[in-house]
């Protein structure tokens, strides 16, 4: 069988530092930070009391009243980035062919407030069980799949990918290999997360995972940085249109690049650390290179994981420099969360958005807040370090590692 | 109107998203204003709370229009 071609036609975000494409970018490669004190929730008692919050997002942007209130925030975020991403798409739906279009959503923990909100009611009440009707279909995680195929009529695949930060990685993948394999035309993909709440903040503070540098959170998400001590919990969406590539060129559609090839893996080892030398994520990344018969030599930008974890960092690192040998020196290197903070189960849709873009736009963004040299981290790999750099990106990966050991990284690559 | 019919009016007009002038006593909850199953189960819940009453089930099923939950709650709430 003669596999598709597959590029990426629209995209759409909701991120901590920006509502719109346009802002997310300016802001990546200005290296703005989008973490400030948490105002979601008291967060006193709580050892850390900071986040990456989105910032005036008013829901009914993007649907009505009525509907805003039969869904979690992490559904709301999928609305809006698959609407921006739809129009930025310029897809006629009334041309699609309902059948050929599917949605592949993303959510590593789905609807964590409504699930805290709706068992807190029950428990402070009197005994007597008054869940909403609405409790399940909030929380469950691929909901937001759901409403976003009940939106535009979409009737092809339709589920959700949940291996936790990985999430919208294994989402963004799924829809590529369907198109490839000519079981669609179109795909909205992508993913979303919405968990700063008590529950979500503290139970990753008893991980701990989370970094505590409470007294300047703007520079609390410091990868590669010797004094990192953990990551910074984000949140948002982010949404991507895959489309057969013959089916974008008919229409004349605007490609930003192609989807190259996808890798998958499990590092089989831990169930919240990495692999120490980083196995499951260097055979990620030999995969999705693979997959997508790329030269490794071609790969010049890499959006890592990078959380700010101590030793998540150095296994990718590690990892690196397994599979790509004295090219891992040649290539750029950025760990985007410095600035948009762990968008958990969004992350690897955010991410891929900003590798799309550092292809389209020539610019690699910067990974921020690096101050002290961590002597575990070869010096001599460009880590892009503070400042976005101008560089023609032909191949860019996006790695993405969840807990549980699941491994996902996705090849982009300049269209020609 | 009375001061039940006022408040379950705002609990309609809050739970279904709907205009004012569109809660008349007549208007049923599915066919008039935009209620699903889920709606209406939500609804009753949130009429329950308001007056302190319970509405079982098979009472529920007979609460079908603006009216019929006006009177049923202005019958049952103490």
């Amino acid at each position: 069988m003669e596999l598709k071609r597959v590029v990426v036609t629209g995209l759409g975000v909701i991120t901590p530092i920006g509502n719109s494409v346009e802002t997310y970018w300016n802001n990546l490669i200005k290296g703005v930070s989008g973490a400030g004190p948490i105002t979601r929730f008291d967060a006193t008692n709580f050892k850390t009391k900071f986040a990456c919050e989105v910032k005036d997002f008013d829901p009914t942007d993007y649907l009505d009243r009525k509907e805003v209130r039969k869904m979690d925030l992490f559904a709301q975020y999928a609305m809006a980035a698959a609407e921006q991403a739809i129009q930025d798409s310029g897809l006629n739906l009334e041309e699609l062919d309902p059948d050929e279009a599917g949605v592949i959503w993303g959510a590593g923990i789905g609807g964590i407030i409504t699930f805290m909100d709706e068992v807190k009611a029950y428990v402070e009440g009197n005994g007597i069980p008054r869940f909403s009707p609405f409790f399940i279909p909030k929380m469950i995680s691929d909901i937001a799949a759901g409403h976003i195929s009940m939106k535009y009529g979409f009737r092809g695949p339709n589920y959700a990918t949940v291996s936790a930060c990985a999430s919208s990685s294994h989402a963004i993948a799924d829809a590529f290999n369907h198109i490839r394999m000519g079981k669609a035309k179109v795909f909205i993909t992508g993913g979303s997360e919405a968990a700063i709440n008590e529950a979500g903040v503290g139970g990753f503070n008893s991980m701990q995972a989370m970094s505590t540098f409470n007294e300047d959170p703007a520079r609390a998400s410091r990868p590669f940085d010797k004094e990192r001590d953990g990551f910074v919990i984000g949140e948002g969406g982010g949404s991507l249109i895959l489309e057969e590539y013959e089916h974008a060129v008919a229409r004349g559609a605007k490609i930003y690049c192609e989807v190259a090839g996808a890798g998958m893996t499990a590092d089989a080892y831990h169930l919240t650390a990495p692999h120490p030398e980083g196995l499951g994520a260097a055979k990620v990344m030999e995969s999705a290179m693979k997959d997508g018969d790329i030269d490794l030599k071609d790969v010049d930008y890499i959006n890592v994981h990078g959380t700010s974890t101590p030793r998540g960092d150095i296994a990718e690192v590690l990892a690196i420099i397994k599979v790509f040998g004295d090219h891992a020196y040649e290539m750029n290197i950025s760990a985007t969360k410095s600035m948009t903070g762990h968008l958990l189960g969004a992350a690897g849709a955010i991410e891929s958005i900003a590798s799309i873009l550092a292809i389209r736009n020539g610019i690699v963004p910067p990974t921020i807040n690096h101050s002290t040299p961590d002597p575990e981290v070869d010096s001599k790999l460009n880590l892009t370090f503070n400042e976005a750099q101008e560089r023609k990106v032909r191949v860019a990966l996006s790695n993405t590692f969840g807990f549980g050991g699941h491994n996902a990284c996705v090849a982009f690559k300049a269209i020609e | 109107m009375s001061d039940i019919a006022s408040r379950v009016k705002a609990i309609i007009v809050d739970k279904l998203g709907v205009d004012e002038s569109e809660v008349t006593p007549e208007a049923s909850f599915t066919n008039d204003l935009g209620a699903d199953s889920l709606d209406t189960v939500e609804l009753i819940m949130e009429f329950e709370k308001e007056f302190n009453i319970a509405i079982p089930d098979d009472q529920a099923e007979n609460i079908g229009t603006v009216g019929d939950a006006v009177a049923y709650i202005e019958e049952n709430a103490k």
